[in-house]
């Protein structure tokens, strides 16, 4: 377990944290994050506050990340057909799911929603075996 | 504007946390989800701390009549456990699995210019656009 990081990890997760509760009590909106992208690219009234955050979202990314002295590593782990794959599954996914990570996995459980406690535990189980079959079974990456 | 102002403060804090976190790594979010490797339980600490502060959020708001500067608000309605749900969350468990990008960290890592991250986050706005094409309304 070297590469675990429980302070940065919890302080990172607390500010995510605060990011929903701060959406919930000044907007009455779920951060959930597949959410907020899927209602950007549909038409309606509520695009404005839907670019801000993910704006803000990248601007946060952007100053923590660049501020380092020495930007963290940044690893992907397949090529890119298996990203596009990937990428195809996680956003048509997310959207017939109606959630996501976040969403689902953090706003979802934090609020005792049993439908996102029965999603949350389909995606990290299927992520799981997803994962196990590539490392260990068909022996890919790592 | 209020509204506006809210949530890039909102989605400020989801970013820097996305990056304090170490969570914009794939390889930090796959150390997670392969049990049998070097595992790494950083994401589990990340999702505790991020759901013991929404929970004291959530709480807050059980005692107030409307958010602050909305005049309701807008929780996510259905209960049901549907087909679209678990088929839903099964599909986006097998690209997560097989790239350890969810949309979140898709986006935040946009910042750090990998054309990787970039093919990911466009497949990834395709498949929600795509959704809205072809996808069950």
């Amino acid at each position: 377990m070297e590469n675990f990081t429980p302070v940065t990890a919890l302080a990172g997760g607390a500010l995510i944290g605060l990011s929903a509760a701060v959406l919930y009590l000044g907007l009455g909106r779920v951060a959930g994050i597949s959410g907020i992208l899927g209602g950007l690219f549909a038409k309606g009234p509520e695009r404005g506050f839907r670019l801000c955050f993910i704006l803000g979202l990248i601007g946060g990314a952007a100053a923590l990340y660049w501020g380092y002295q020495q930007p963290p590593a940044v690893v992907t782990q397949v090529s890119w057909p298996w990203l596009i794959i990937a990428g195809l599954l996680v956003g048509y996914g997310t959207r017939l799911g109606s959630g996501c990570t976040s969403g689902h996995g953090v706003c979802g459980l934090a609020r005792g929603s049993f439908r996102s406690l029965i999603a949350t535990g389909t995606f990290f189980a299927i992520a799981l075996i997803t994962v196990y079959m590539m490392r260990h079974v068909l022996g890919w990456g790592g | 504007m209020r509204t506006l102002i809210t949530a890039t403060v909102s989605g400020i804090l989801f970013g820097a946390g996305l990056a304090l976190s170490g969570m914009m790594n794939p390889a930090k979010v796959i150390g997670f989800l392969d049990l049998f490797g070097d595992w790494d339980p950083s994401l589990a600490f990340v999702m505790a701390g991020a759901m013991i502060v929404a929970m004291i959020g959530y709480r807050i708001g059980r005692h107030r009549s409307q958010p602050a500067f909305d005049s309701t608000f807008h929780l996510p309605t259905r209960t049901a456990i549907d087909r679209p749900l678990i088929l839903g969350a099964v599909l986006f468990g097998l690209g997560w699995g097989i790239a350890g990008l969810c949309p979140g960290p898709a986006i935040a890592a946009l910042v750090t210019g990998s054309t990787d991250i970039l093919i990911f986050t466009a497949a990834m706005i395709l498949g929600i656009v795509g959704f809205r094409v072809i996808g069950p309304h």
